[in-house]
């Protein structure tokens, strides 16, 4: 009899550790909280650095899976019990038997209206980053309440990143390189516009970035190297927004059509209740924390259970699938050591 | 002996206790003539003109009920109320009933003081007097009532959570001494007076049974004088004791509550008047558990009972005049009623650390013109969703306002005030003054209880000054606002500043009260808990600061409340950053999405002008 | 030394040899938050007395980093204690503290 893994969270960390682990023999029982598979990449249009669409990676991925992988969608996990030396895990009002957990959970993205000063929320073309996206997907460009093109846009990194105001200590890793790929389809779409980067630091760390940010600078984004302070409405819904421009050390006003808040990965709420029924302490940031960040970088402190993705922090997709090799060779490892 | 002789009785063991209490009546008459020489003529006017009014009663009423009586400790925690009553006006009624009776049995006479004290030394049998089974029945009563005020006060040095208090005032060595001559005095009282009634058969119910008892297995005669004398020794040591320790407070506060009831205030820098403050200070202690530094953060050295000891003996460290988030809510719940604020920030003034030209940069700059001014004050501006729904509000009552810091204002001042920056708050606050001044305006209306306590106390403007609160109940009240109430649970917070700073308690509840069901938390109004972003402080970390924040928010959230009503930017900000899971939000926010869309629009069309006008007037 | 009628120019490069750090070691001492500003001027533009002049609280810490302590403290006059720096700051650096600190340095001086 074939044993049985539960992998929590159908995003790329989720499906990539079900293709191997239904490749290495295993029946996979994979549950998704969404009507969807495909996590916060499904949501997104193109991904960087080579602009390809987010659907291209996510339709292989799901074409990938056989029929050993039982996908469940909509179906939120509320609890997981040990019991005789396996798992059960119980999602909406179903329990289901598994030898194994990988926690494929994933991340969410930082509610920009803890932010009051950014004027998310409150100022309707103060937008996020995912929100951009969709504008993408949607109309091929952004727009502003009114319909209109914006004629001026500000990108702001570092939104629930790197802010121990908002208990978010850490670096998100991938907002910079985002915002300088969302920064040249913005200027791509409308040649006209102004663009600008409010950045503190970029942290441009993959293969690739740095080129993204070379031709950003080429197609006359502008970067400014300063971190936004707050945010005010002025006539016609644009927003008047202030930064120290650092590099000149004088404060700097602008007054912008539409403001893009690059919004940072926090852990998911939801993570730490499976994580307290499993007796896994959550790292500093608040993600899960790996046995040994080194060498067991899928492991928890948990027997059985298992980590990969953006639930352990933040990762770009790559991050993920190597993490999804990793974690499904450890399962099978796991296994078959029993 | 006898006491009807004309001869007045006296044993040299009653020297200790008359030479002290000699002592302690010339320091005490010295030390308030002294005092009320030093204050200012304006100051001796109000006391000459308060002496001569109905003030003078009022503040013999207030000794009796605060000094003897400690009606406002029974209110904190009353076996902690009982242990300090039972003391002072035990100690009172003993000395009353003595007196009594030493005057019955003496037809009269006028007694040297030391003969009501020691009596049962002179005049061992009273039983076979008239009226002498009541008075022994009653002194010995009176003598129980205050031992089990002293058995109490041991009892707190050990164990001081069932009196209501967490921490207790760390105290001195001449302070202990003190402490162990009065926990000595009754204790040698009753052993003094049984002996005598068990050697004599007389006494009352508590000393005759305990004299009798001991008779029969002590050879108590040898007691008789040495108990006696030991008595007269501790009861001698403390009066000498009091002048140079926390005991003062006793003769002080008295003297205290006459100056208050006359109108005497804190001045700008310590006064005559904070010398009095200073001596009337007990070291109770009660301000170290009020004080969220020490609750929260375990900071226990820095209350306001060191600081004034402190102040009274020598220099107090910058650390320790630092170390207050001026959130006054040890003010409130001082027995004494000492102003323990305007001491800490007369403390502080003690250094300048601005020039007086420090703000010369700022000319030339206006505010917008306005009828009803807003301002949302440097902090407002990093809570647009406050600003936004207030105007909203503004807008469909049909104001006619302006928001006359929508580009920036200078600061209002008081932040440099709490740091003790006296004069460069002066200079914000001159310039701001004429700021708003120019701007034309007939009301102003601020978010910020900060702005709003200095505009207050400070400016001197001629036209009202509102927290927004306030000023949206008023035009609920005036119809041109209505809100359809839910059934939202709403906590409210009191700001150190709006509430305690300016007495706006009743304003918010009663606007909120409009939107849904207000839960009131364990602390609350006088005694509300600061939200730990105080601007009173600056040595503490911001990690210190959530610390405080999520106590206060676990609190304010502890009843299930929806969502957690602030009426200041500042305590916003400071919850927003502690917590992630409570909703947080202004008081004009949630009015707001209270409010009932059309309501009045008509009305409020039509009549505008003349109905703003009325609001100004 | 013979005049000869022309002064040399300041120096323009940090010279980290000679520079007085004497000041920033005692405000890093007295409070370690000094030390973790990251340099993303939201105090500098959100900065009430930044309205009205060229004062800056970053600019201002980063001087008596490198030594330049007579211009910060010159600066530092110019701060309100407003305390909107401290709710931007992204790192807790504790400014009304260091500003206060610098004050204190000021007058020892």
């Amino acid at each position: 009899m074939s044993k049985t893994v539960a992998i929590i969270g159908g995003g790329i960390a989720g499906l990539e550790t079900s293709i191997q682990l239904e490749k290495l023999g295993y029946d996979v029982t994979l549950y998704e909280k969404d009507k969807a598979l495909g996590g916060h990449a499904g949501k997104w249009d193109r991904l960087f650095p080579n602009r390809r669409h987010a659907t291209e990676v996510i339709d292989s991925l799901t074409s990938r899976i056989k029929d050993k992988v039982q996908i469940n969608l909509a179906a939120t996990v509320n609890q997981i019990k040990r019991e005789n030396g396996s798992f059960l895990v119980e999602a909406n009002g179903k329990s289901q038997k598994a030898d194994a957990i990988v926690l494929t959970t994933g991340f969410e993205l930082f509610p920009a209206n803890k932010k009051e000063e950014y004027g998310y929320g409150i100022f309707e073309n103060v937008i996020t980053s995912a929100e951009l996206e969709s504008m993408f997907s949607s109309n091929g460009k952004p727009l502003m309440t009114n319909g209109n093109n914006p004629a001026k846009v500000a990108f702001i990194h570092c939104v629930g990143s790197r802010d121990e105001k908002v208990n978010r200590p850490y670096c998100s890793k991938v907002c910079c390189v985002t915002a300088v790929k969302q920064a040249i389809e913005v200027k791509e779409a409308i040649p006209t516009s102004d663009v600008y980067c409010f950045y503190m630091d970029l942290r441009m760390f993959g293969p690739g970035y740095e080129d993204l940010y070379k031709e950003a600078q080429v197609k006359g984004v502008n970067f400014i190297r300063g971190r936004l302070s707050e945010t005010s409405e002025m006539e016609g819904g644009r927003v008047l927004i202030k930064a120290e421009d650092t590099l000149s050390s004088k404060p700097l006003k602008m007054t912008v059509d539409m403001v893009v808040l690059m919004v940072g990965m926090s852990p998911l709420p939801s993570t730490e209740k499976l994580l307290k029924d499993l007796e896994i302490t959550p790292n500093n940031d608040g993600f899960v924390q790996v046995k040994d960040y080194h060498l067991e970088p899928t492991h928890t402190e948990a027997d059985g259970v298992f980590v990969a993705g953006a639930c352990t922090g933040p990762n770009n997709i790559t991050d993920s699938v190597n993490a999804a090799h990793t974690a499904a060779l450890e399962v099978h490892k796991y296994l078959t050591s029993e | 002996m006898n006491l009807h002789a004309v001869q007045i009785p006296f044993h040299p063991f009653v020297l200790p206790f008359t030479i002290g209490l000699i002592f302690l009546v010339f320091y005490i008459v010295g030390k308030w003539i002294y005092w009320v020489s030093q204050f200012s003529w304006e100051d001796k006017k109000k006391i000459i003109r308060g002496f001569f009014s109905l003030k003078t009663p009022q503040a013999i009423w207030e000794v009796f009920m605060e000094s003897l009586l400690h009606r406002k400790v029974f209110r904190r925690n009353a076996l902690l109320g009982y242990m300090h009553m039972s003391l002072a006006f035990g100690w009172f009624l003993l000395i009353v009933f003595g007196n009594l009776e030493t005057r019955f049995f003496t037809h009269g006479r006028i007694n040297p003081p030391y003969i009501p004290i020691f009596f049962e030394f002179f005049e061992h049998d009273l039983t076979s007097l008239d009226y002498g089974r009541f008075f022994t029945f009653t002194m010995d009563l009176l003598l129980l009532f205050v031992l089990s005020g002293v058995g109490l006060a041991y009892f707190k040095r050990f164990r001081s959570k069932p009196l209501g208090m967490k921490n207790t005032t760390k105290h001195s060595t001449i302070d202990r001494l003190a402490l162990t001559a009065l926990w000595l005095i009754f204790p040698l009282r009753l052993l003094a007076e049984s002996v005598t009634a068990g050697l004599y058969d007389a006494g009352g119910f508590i000393t005759n049974s305990i004299g009798t008892f001991m008779m029969t297995f002590l050879p108590i005669q040898h007691f008789y004088y040495p108990s006696w004398w030991a008595y007269s020794i501790a009861l001698g040591a403390f009066f000498v004791f009091i002048p140079f320790t926390r005991y003062m407070h006793i003769p002080t506060e008295i003297l205290l509550i006459f100056l208050r009831k006359y109108g005497i205030v804190e001045k700008a820098i310590h006064s005559t008047y904070t010398q009095v403050e200073l001596s009337s200070c007990s070291r109770c202690g009660i301000c170290i558990d009020a004080c969220q530094l020490g609750s929260d953060l375990g900071i226990v050295s820095t209350q306001s009972t060191y600081l004034i000891k402190s102040i009274r003996y020598d220099q107090p460290t910058e650390k320790l005049i630092d170390s207050c988030m001026a959130c006054t809510r040890c003010d409130q719940l001082c027995p004494v009623g000492i102003d323990i604020a305007s001491i800490r920030a007369n403390e502080r003034k003690m250094i300048q650390l601005f020039q007086e030209n420090s703000y010369k940069y700022i000319n030339g700059y206006e505010y917008k013109k306005a009828k009803v001014a807003y301002f949302a004050g440097c902090m407002g501006h990093l809570t647009p969703s406050v600003y936004k729904a207030t105007l909203a509000l503004f807008k469909k009552a049909g104001v006619d306002y302006n928001f006359i810091d929508r580009d920036g204002s200078i600061c209002c001042g008081r932040p440099l005030q709490l740091a003790g920056q006296e004069d460069a708050a002066k200079q914000l606050i001159e310039k701001n003054i004429k700021l708003i001044e120019n701007c034309g305006a007939t009301v102003l209306v601020t978010s910020c209880p900060i702005c709003a306590k200095v505009f207050t106390d400070s400016y001197k403007l001629k036209i009202p000054i509102y927290h927004h609160s306030q000023y949206l109940l008023m035009l609920a009240k005036e119809k041109k606002l209505k809100f359809e109430k839910s059934d939202l649970q709403i906590t409210y917070h009191d700001p150190c500043e709006l509430g305690r700073g300016l007495g706006v308690y009743d304003e918010p509840r009663e606007l909120l009260g409009m939107a849904g069901k207000l839960i009131e938390s364990a602390n609350s109004r006088e005694n509300s808990l600061c939200c730990g972003g105080s601007l009173g402080i600056t040595n503490i970390s911001h990690e210190q600061r959530n610390t405080i924040a999520s106590i206060t928010l676990s609190e304010l959230a502890a009843d299930k409340a929806d969502v957690v009503a602030t009426a200041c930017p500042l305590c916003k900000k400071t919850f927003k950053s502690a917590s992630e899971n409570v909703r947080i939000a202004d008081i004009s926010e949630i009015m707001l999405d209270a409010v009932q869309e059309n309501a009045n629009k008509i009305q409020s069309e039509f009549v505008q002008e003349k109905e703003i006008e009325t609001i100004h007037n | 030394m013979v005049n000869f009628g022309y002064t040399t120019l300041p120096t323009h490069i940090h010279d980290m040899d000679k520079a007085d750090l004497g000041l920033a070691d005692s405000i890093s001492f007295e409070d370690s938050s000094f030390n973790l500003c990251i340099a993303c001027g939201s105090c500098t533009s959100t900065c009430t007395a930044g309205a009205f002049t060229n004062f800056s609280f970053r600019q201002m810490c980063h001087q008596i980093k490198r030594g330049e302590n007579s211009q910060a403290i010159a600066e530092s006059e110019k701060c309100m204690l407003c305390g909107k720096c401290t709710l931007a700051c992204p790192r807790n650096v504790n400014t009304r503290n260091i500003i206060r600190l610098v004050r204190k340095a000021n007058q020892t001086i």
